[in-house]
C-alpha cells in the first residue's frame, strides 16, 4: 500500500513540473544537454560529500575508541580492589539466571489438542519461503446444476474476450493521441475506432459479464432454479453477434449518426435488445418462481436495470422525436441513462449479493438500500441533459439535470454507507483474500466516481471541464473503477466456486494492482491536463496550445493505458487457469480413492 | 409492506416512476423542441454535394472530436459570432432508414468546434491539404490523415483539383495528388457550416461568464499589459493555419508574409484591406483565394492591429508599427467605403 502511495504521490508531484517545463517553453528543465550537465555537477559534488562523510566518521570514531580505553583501565583497578569470594558467589547466581529456559509446556500442558466440535477449516500449511502472503482458499459450496455453470462461464468468457479486444482498440487509439501518423488506414482510423471501443467494452465485456453473474444472483437468492436455460444461450447468442456485426460495420464506416454508444444502426442494435428482452423474460419468471416470501434487493436492482434498458433503447433509437434538437436530447438520456440505469443498477444488484457473501456478514443496513433504488430511479433519470450545458438545449432541462445531478448523491452516500458499514469490522479480511481489494476499490470508485459526476455538473465546474479530456478520465474511473473492478470482483468469487479451480494468487494480485495503477496512471494526468486545458481556453489562448499542452498527459495515459490492457490478459489467463481442467490433486479425493482400492474396502460395498 | 414481497407490483411501480420521469425529462422536451423550430431565414437546405458530405462526416465519425454548438459563455466567442440556438439544428433530419438523425452537438472538444468554419475557413484549398495531412498545415496538430480520400495521378484530368502537398507528406508518393469526388464533398459540407443572422427583433442571446475587468485599477493609470494585445497569439488563432507560424507560407497554395511587399509597405492600408474583405489578385501564381478573416471573425479594431504589427515585426519583417487612431480611421473607410484594391 505504501508503495503505490508513494508512487501514486510522485506522480502528482511530477506531472505538473512537467507540464510547467511544456507549457513555459522555457526549455532549461526538460533540455537533455542541461540535464545532463546538472548531473555531471552533481556527481563529483556527491564523491565530496560522501568523502567529507567518511573522514568525520573516521575522526569520531578515534575519540570514541580512547573513551573506551580510559573507562577499561578504569575499571580494571576498580575490579582490583574487591573480594574474590562474594564475587564468584554473584557470577554463579548470574550464570544460573542466563541459563534460564521455559520447557514449552508451561500453558499448553501436555495432553494433546483436538478439535473435538469441528471448529477449524482451511487450515494452511506453509511448506515454502512465504514470497508472496498467501490468501484464503475459496470456500467450498453446494454444487451447482452444471448446465447452469457452463451458461454463466460461456457468458464470462465471451465478456472477457470482448474485454482483451475492446481495450487493444482502447490502447490503440491511446498510442493515436502521441503519434497520429502510426497508420493511414481508414478502417482503423480514429473517428471509426473510437465508437468500436466503447460499444464492445459496454455490450460486449461489462454487458455479458452482467448478464452471467445475474444468472446466478438472481436464481439463488430466489432459491430456486433459472426458468429457462435455453433462452439465456439465445441471449448470449444474440449480445455477441451484435457485437461482431456492430464492430465490422463501424470500422466499414456504417453507424447510427454520431450519438455515443448508439454507433450500431438499429438493425444490429436490435439484437442486442432481443438479448435483453429475454433476458427479463427469463429473470422475471425466475423471481416468480422464488421458494421465498420477500424478493431479495438483489433482485430489485437487476430486474430493474433490465426492464429501464430496453425503455432507454426504445427512446435512442425510435425515430418519432428525433428530429433538430430532439437528437440532443434523445442522446443525452439515452448515454447517460445507459451508463447509469444499465451498467451502476445491475452492478449495485449483483454487489447487494456477492458483497455480504465474501465478508460472512449481513448487509449493513436494507433499508438504506430501498432508499438507495428509489431515490436512483427519480433522480438519475433527470440527469441527461447535463451533458449539454451551455448548449442550445432549453436551460430549464439543463437546470432539472444539474439538480438530479446532485440529487445523486443521495443514493451514492447512501449505498458506500451500507457498503462500507457492510465492511465494518471486516477490514482485517481484507489482507487475507485475493477478491476483497477488487470490492473495496469498486467501493471507493463508486463514491469518488458519482460524486466527481456530480461535481461537473455544476456550471461553474463545466466551465473549466466541458468538452476536455477531463470527461475522458472521468468515464474511466465510472466504468472502469466502478463496474470493471466490480466485476473482476465477482468473478474472482463466483468461478471458483463454479469450477472448484482457483487462481493462482499471485497472478491475481498482478492484475489487481496493474490494474489500479494503471488507472490511476491514466485517470489522473488527464483530469490535470484537463484542467489546464479548459484555463487555457478561458484565457482564450489559440486552440493549437491546448493541443500542445496536452502531450504529456496523452503520454502520461497511454502508459497508464498499457498497464491497464496487459493486466487484462492477465485477468484472462486467470479465468483460463479456473475454467481448464488442468486438475490439482487433492488429497482427500486420492486418499479415498486410495481406499477404495484396497482389498478390505471393496469387499465391504 | 405487500409490494416488498409482490413482484408484480414492485416492479411495476418501478417501471411507471421512470417512464413518468422519462416523458418529463427527455421525451416530451424532445417532441416539444422538434415540433417548435424552424430553420433561420437565409439558411439553405444541403444540396447533393453537401449531403454525400455529410454521409462522409458521419461515415468518418468526425463527431468523436469535433463539436458544433457556440455555447453562450464567454469562451466560446471564438467558435462563432453568437450562441447557438435551436434554430441553427432545425435542418438536421433523420438521415434515412437505417440511420439515426446525425448527432451535431458532441460532447468532446480535442479538435475546434465547425459550427461556424464555413466563415472562419471557407478556403477549399486550405480545407484540401488539412484533410490530405493536417500536419502539413498545421504542425502540432493530432487529427487523423484522410490520405483515402485522395488518389495519386501521373496524369491528372483537367478538371481535377491537384494538391500542392509539401514534400516531407508526399513521402513515397510518384505523381499528382488528387481530391477524390469524396474529399470535395467532405468539404463543401464543411464549408456549409455558417451562423446565420438572427431575423430582426429576435434578441440574440448573450454570451455569460465575461471577463471582468480588472476595477481595482487606479483611474488614469492604463496599463500597458491590458491595452497592448498579444499578436502572436492572435496571428496563431487566425492566420496561422495557412500562412504558418514562420511567416512563409506553404508553397503553391498560401502566400508567404515575410518579406511580402503588402505587409511592408509604410501605408497599412491594403494589409488592412486584404484581412477586411478578402484577396484574390494571387490567385493566377497558384494561390488561394484569402477569405475575409478579419470580418468572418469579427475582429476589433485593436486586435487587428496586434496581428498587423506582429506580421511587420516578425520573420526578419521590419516595417514601421502602426498606431491604433490610424487603424480606427482606416477600418471605418474600409467598412462603409468601396473596396480599394
Amino acid at each position: 500500500m505504501k508503495k503505490s502511495l508513494l508512487l501514486l504521490l510522485s506522480l502528482i508531484l511530477a506531472t505538473p513540473l512537467f507540464a510547467q517545463g511544456a507549457e513555459t517553453n522555457s526549455g532549461i528543465w526538460t533540455n537533455p544537454g542541461v540535464l545532463i550537465t546538472i548531473t555531471l555537477i552533481l556527481l563529483p559534488l556527491l564523491v565530496a560529500v560522501y568523502l567529507v562523510a567518511v573522514k568525520v566518521n573516521h575522526i569520531a570514531t578515534r575519540i570514541k575508541n580512547s573513551k573506551t580505553r580510559n573507562d577499561a583501565s578504569q575499571l580494571a583497578q576498580s575490579l582490583q580492589k574487591l573480594n574474590l569470594e562474594e564475587m564468584s558467589d554473584d557470577l554463579a547466581k548470574r550464570k544460573q539466571a542466563i541459563e534460564f529456559e521455559l520447557n514449552n509446556s508451561e500453558l499448553a500442558g501436555e495432553i494433546l489438542p483436538a478439535d473435538k466440535k469441528g471448529l477449524l477449516h482451511n487450515i494452511a500449511e506453509v511448506n515454502s519461503p512465504r514470497f508472496l502472503a498467501s490468501k484464503k482458499k475459496a470456500v467450498k459450496r453446494p454444487d451447482i446444476d452444471p448446465s447452469l455453470t457452463r451458461l454463466i462461464l460461456w457468458y464470462i468468457g465471451t465478456a472477457t474476450f470482448w474485454l482483451v479486444l475492446g481495450t487493444s482498440v482502447g490502447e490503440y487509439l491511446g498510442i493515436k493521441f502521441v503519434a497520429p501518423d502510426v497508420d493511414h488506414v481508414s478502417w482503423l482510423s480514429f473517428g471509426r475506432l473510437r465508437p468500436v471501443h466503447t460499444n464492445m467494452v459496454f455490450w460486449g465485456w461489462s454487458s455479458l459479464a452482467m448478464i452471467g453473474l445475474g444468472y446466478y444472483v438472481v436464481s439463488t437468492v430466489s432459491n430456486t432454479v433459472v426458468a429457462s436455460l435455453k433462452r439465456g444461450w439465445y441471449a448470449l447468442y444474440l449480445i455477441n453477434a451484435s457485437v461482431v456485426l456492430g464492430s465490422i460495420s463501424l470500422m466499414a464506416g456504417i453507424n447510427n449518426g454520431g450519438g455515443e454508444y448508439r454507433e450500431y444502426i438499429w438493425p444490429i442494435m436490435l439484437l442486442f435488445a432481443i438479448g435483453i428482452i429475454i433476458t427479463l423474460i427469463n429473470y422475471l419468471q425466475t423471481v416468480a418462481r422464488r421458494k421465498t416470501k420477500e424478493i431479495y434487493i438483489s433482485n430489485w436492482y437487476i430486474i430493474a436495470a433490465t426492464m429501464f434498458t430496453i425503455v432507454i433503447a426504445l427512446v435512442g433509437y425510435l425515430p418519432f422525436w428525433q428530429n433538430g434538437l430532439g437528437e440532443s436530447i434523445a442522446q443525452g438520456y439515452y448515454m447517460h441513462q445507459g451508463v447509469g440505469m444499465w451498467f451502476m443498477l445491475f452492478n449495485l444488484g449483483l454487489i447487494y449479493y456477492f458483497l455480504p457473501q465474501q465478508l460472512n456478514t449481513p448487509i449493513y443496513s436494507y433499508s438504506l438500500g430501498i432508499l438507495a433504488f428509489w431515490t436512483q430511479i427519480l433522480f438519475y433519470t433527470l440527469i441527461g441533459t447535463h451533458h449539454f450545458i451551455f448548449s442550445a438545449i432549453p436551460w430549464w432541462l439543463q437546470t432539472t439535470a444539474i439538480i438530479g445531478s446532485m440529487g445523486m448523491l443521495v443514493p451514492v452516500f447512501a449505498g458506500t454507507t451500507n457498503f462500507l458499514m457492510t465492511f465494518r469490522g471486516n477490514f482485517n479480511k481484507i489482507g487475507s483474500s485475493y477478491t476483497l481489494p477488487f470490492y473495496l476499490v469498486g467501493i471507493i470508485f463508486y463514491f469518488t466516481g458519482s460524486f466527481q459526476g456530480t461535481a461537473e455538473a455544476f456550471r461553474s465546474a463545466n466551465l473549466y471541464w466541458h468538452f476536455t479530456d477531463f470527461t475522458t478520465a472521468h468515464s474511466h474511473i465510472t466504468m472502469y473503477g466502478i463496474i470493471a473492478f466490480m466485476l473482476w470482483a465477482f468473478i474472482y468469487t463466483l468461478v471458483p466456486r463454479l469450477t472448484g479451480k482457483e487462481p493462482r494468487q499471485g497472478w491475481v494480485g498482478a492484475h489487481f494492482w496493474m490494474a489500479l495503477i494503471g488507472l490511476l496512471f491514466y485517470s489522473i494526468p488527464l483530469m490535470i491536463g484537463g484542467t489546464l486545458k479548459g484555463m487555457a481556453w478561458m484565457e482564450g489562448k489559440p486552440f493549437i496550445d491546448s493541443v500542445v499542452l496536452m502531450a504529456p498527459y496523452w503520454l502520461w495515459r497511454a502508459i497508464g493505458g498499457s498497464l491497464m490492457w496487459a493486466s487484462h490478459l492477465i485477468f484472462a489467463y486467470n479465468l483460463y487457469y479456473m475454467i481448464t481442467s488442468h486438475e490439482e490433486i487433492d488429497l482427500q479425493k486420492a486418499v479415498f480413492e486410495e481406499l477404495n482400492k484396497l482389498p478390505a474396502n471393496t469387499s465391504n460395498q | 409492506m405487500d409490494i416488498y414481497n409482490n413482484h408484480k407490483r414492485l416492479f411495476g411501480v418501478a417501471i411507471i416512476l421512470f417512464i413518468v420521469l422519462t416523458m418529463f425529462a427527455a421525451i416530451l422536451p424532445a417532441l416539444n423542441s422538434q415540433n417548435n423550430n424552424a430553420p433561420l431565414p437565409g439558411s439553405h437546405a444541403l444540396n447533393a454535394d453537401e449531403v454525400a458530405g455529410k454521409g462522409i462526416f458521419i461515415r468518418e465519425g468526425c463527431i468523436a472530436c469535433h463539436t458544433q454548438q457556440v455555447r453562450n459563455v464567454d469562451m466560446d466567442k471564438m467558435w462563432g459570432t453568437r450562441p447557438s440556438i435551436a434554430a441553427d439544428y432545425a435542418r438536421n433530419i433523420r438521415t434515412d432508414i437505417w440511420r439515426n438523425t446525425a448527432n451535431l452537438m458532441g460532447s468532446e472538444r480535442t479538435g475546434p468546434d465547425l459550427m461556424n468554419i464555413g466563415n472562419r475557413q471557407p478556403s477549399q484549398d486550405w480545407h484540401l491539404l488539412h484533410l490530405y495531412n493536417p500536419r502539413s498545415v498545421v504542425e502540432q496538430s493530432i487529427m487523423p490523415a484522410y490520405s483515402w480520400l485522395f488518389e495519386v495521378k501521373d496524369y491528372p484530368y483537367p478538371g481535377d483539383i491537384v494538391l500542392h502537398v509539401p514534400d516531407q507528406f508526399r513521402k513515397g508518393v510518384t505523381g499528382q495528388i488528387v481530391a477524390t469526388r469524396e474529399a470535395l464533398q467532405l468539404v463543401a459540407y464543411l464549408k456549409s457550416f455558417k451562423q446565420y443572422k438572427l431575423p430582426d427583433g429576435k434578441p440574440t442571446p448573450i454570451f455569460l461568464y465575461g471577463k471582468t475587468l480588472s476595477k481595482a485599477e487606479p483611474a488614469g493609470t492604463t496599463s500597458k499589459l491590458n491595452t497592448e494585445l498579444d499578436g502572436a497569439a492572435l496571428y496563431a488563432a487566425n492566420c496561422q493555419s495557412c500562412h504558418q507560424e514562420n511567416g512563409e507560407g506553404l508553397k503553391g497554395a498560401f502566400p508567404p508574409l515575410k518579406g511580402s511587399s503588402i505587409v511592408l509597405d509604410k501605408d497599412p492600408k491594403v494589409q488592412l484591406t486584404v484581412i477586411m474583405k478578402g484577396y484574390n489578385g494571387r490567385a493566377s501564381e497558384g494561390y488561394g483565394i484569402m477569405p475575409a478573416v478579419g470580418t468572418n471573425n469579427n475582429l476589433k479594431p485593436e486586435e487587428i492591429l496586434a496581428i498587423i504589427n506582429h506580421e511587420r515585426s516578425s520573420w526578419g519583417n521590419n516595417s514601421r508599427k502602426i498606431t491604433l487612431t490610424e487603424i480606427k480611421e482606416l477600418f471605418n473607410q474600409i467598412k462603409s467605403g468601396p473596396i480599394a484594391k
